[in-house]
């Protein structure tokens, strides 16, 4: 099976959005996944991207970005401005996740998170052999990576159940982009190399 | 890539009185203005461009007769340039109590057959905006593809957005703010004060006595500069570099840093005019379009269009007009829900920084505007 972009989580998350929710992507390099969004599902969209050269091909793609950084929160944006406040592939770049994930809660209705799962078999199969996992969804060597946090699908859902957030949705694709499908959250936590949630908070 | 080349200015009359914010009335008004490419037969391609506190209609380009003199924001438009004049049709002009062409306080009051003087009625960012408006009437232009400023030019281009939503497709608010802090106003209330206190300003109708306050001005500028910069900029440009090496124990030019505000200090006194500087600076100060609606600023950006394509920029040396007060712009139309892209520019230029050339600033100009469709 192919998948828009080449990223198998897009398409998961074109399919949680409605026509007319406003969107916004921390984030968001290019806009690639704002501007799929806003083409197929007739969203509005809006990028947080720190880096110059994002926020340049963004403007560039057409996508409204604001450059911030993470790390300090969401203060420009006010409560409950979106319906869904997405984090792709990011949250094991930023040191402060429970402050993200407790401000994309206040600005959103609606989280939606993906992370590349460190438990995933081959990744683990790879530091047994001695040395740390490099794959499809772990692309970096352990000197150039932008990777500050290394945690599990449990780790993820455990913190969720400490900071009281409601996983609403969760999705487990393998290496190939291809849906996991087993029972048990230990297994999926064995055979899913990238993880997609959706959160919210009780109001 | 070469510029614009040779260019000339206009001079266009306005009959209608335009009532001033202030309560004052100017009965009738000359607008110095300059265009750069073609306005196309849609009159859909036209960017405003407005100046900040010491600028003027001549944006580009230099006079057959004065090839020195080249446009204050040359670096920015022209064929093949962010502000490409093959695809739009560029329009700067002096704002009405300018020097530089405009009806100002140089200009004959009608009423006396004297210069205004220290008579020319107070003049706010709205009423230069209405003055626009009117130019734009006169070109035929319904709507502006964009409206553009930097630091005065972009609560201009802000203040467009309030007061003809419907007439700004895109919005382009650099180097700019809300409304000034206690600091900047305190900034350019020395300014005045040296302008106002030098024994040859006569209470503004020095043109009378045959003099200029160009000791006040020249201050006022010096001081003015220090602000645009960024310090680093200045210990990297100055250090404490002298002159002549060692020191003369004494008050003449001394350090690098004098030399240069004093050169600067001395160049602005020579042409700028001292009314035009007392009339810019309190534009500055009163403007804060969020008194609309009681101060709250979120709902004064409610009043923007929902279509309007915002470009807020700040630069990260700019003290003056710090990137927390294009932030307070861009928060408020977020929680509006506005079509709005912000650029934290790295730049050591201090708040002079938006009238520099560095490929990222110019990029994100160039991307911004690429997107209008015509």
């Amino acid at each position: 099976m192919t998948h828009t972009l080449g990223r198998p989580d897009f398409d998961l998350i074109a399919g949680w959005v409605e026509p007319g929710h406003r969107v916004l992507d921390l984030g968001c390099g290019d806009g690639a996944l704002l501007k799929l969004l806003i083409t197929t599902r007739n969203v509005q969209g809006w990028g947080v991207d720190i880096e110059d050269a994002n926020v340049l091909a963004a403007i560039r793609n057409g996508i409204n970005v604001i450059q911030s950084n993470l790390e300090k929160g969401l203060a420009d944006f006010a409560d409950d401005a979106f319906d869904h406040v997405v984090l792709s592939r990011t949250l094991q770049t930023v040191r402060h996740t429970e402050h993200i994930l407790r401000e994309m809660l206040r600005v959103g209705r609606e989280a939606v998170v993906s992370f590349p799962n460190f438990a995933y078999w081959q990744n683990l199969r790879s530091v047994l052999d001695g040395r740390m996992p490099v794959s499809e969804d772990l692309p970096y060597q352990w000197y150039d990576s932008p990777n500050v946090r290394f945690f599990t699908l449990l780790d993820f859902e455990a913190l969720c159940g400490q900071m009281g957030l409601t996983i609403v949705e969760r999705r487990v694709l393998d290496e190939a982009g291809e849906i996991v499908l087993a029972d048990s959250p230990r297994d999926l936590n064995f055979l899913g190399s990238l993880a997609v949630y959706r959160l919210t908070r009780p109001r | 890539m070469p510029g614009i080349g040779v260019v000339e200015s206009q001079r266009i009359h306005f009959s209608e009185p335009l009532h001033l914010r202030s309560g004052g009335i100017l009965p009738a008004y000359d607008l110095a203005v300059e265009t750069y490419g073609t306005l196309n037969a849609a009159r859909s391609n036209a960017i405003l461009v407005c100046h900040a506190l010491s600028g003027h209609h001549h944006l580009a380009g230099h006079y057959a007769d004065a090839p020195d003199n080249v446009g204050w924001w040359d670096n920015i438009i022209g064929p093949g340039r962010p502000l490409d004049t093959d695809k739009f049709f560029i329009v700067g002009l002096n704002n009405p109590g300018g020097c530089h062409g405009s009806t100002g306080p140089s200009s004959i009051n009608p009423a006396t057959g004297k210069p205004w003087g220290a008579d020319f009625p107070i003049i706010a960012v709205s009423d230069w905006v209405t003055a626009q408006a009117r130019l734009a009437d006169r070109f035929g232009i319904d709507s502006w593809a964009a409206v553009m400023g930097g630091s005065l030019g972009g609560m201009q281009a802000l203040r467009w957005t309030i007061s003809y939503p419907e007439r700004v497709r895109n919005a382009l608010i650099i180097a700019s703010a809300p409304k000034l802090t206690a600091q900047n106003i305190a900034f350019n209330d020395v300014a005045r004060q040296a302008i106002l206190t030098d024994p040859d300003f006569h209470g503004g109708h020095y043109y009378e006595h045959g003099t200029r306050p160009v000791r006040g001005l020249r201050l006022a500028r010096m001081l003015g500069h220090i602000t645009y910069l960024s310090d680093d900029q200045m210990g990297e440009k100055f250090g404490r570099e002298l002159r002549n090496g060692s020191f003369a124990f004494d008050y003449d030019v001394e350090f690098e840093v004098e030399s240069y505000l004093r050169y600067q200090g001395d160049k602005f006194a020579g042409y700028f005019d001292a009314n035009t500087y007392l009339l810019m600076t309190k534009a500055l100060d009163y403007f804060d379009p969020a008194r609309l609606d009681d101060g709250d600023l979120v709902k004064t950006m409610g009043r923007t269009h929902p279509n309007t394509n915002f470009f807020v920029a700040s630069f990260t040396t700019d003290w003056r007009f710090s990137p927390a007060r294009s932030r307070e712009i861009v928060a408020a139309l977020l929680a509006n829900g506005r079509k709005v892209s912000y650029a934290e520019i790295d730049l050591n230029f201090g708040h002079d920084s938006f009238l520099m050339e560095d490929p990222h600033y110019h990029g994100l100009v160039a991307a911004f505007l690429g997107n209008i469709a015509l």
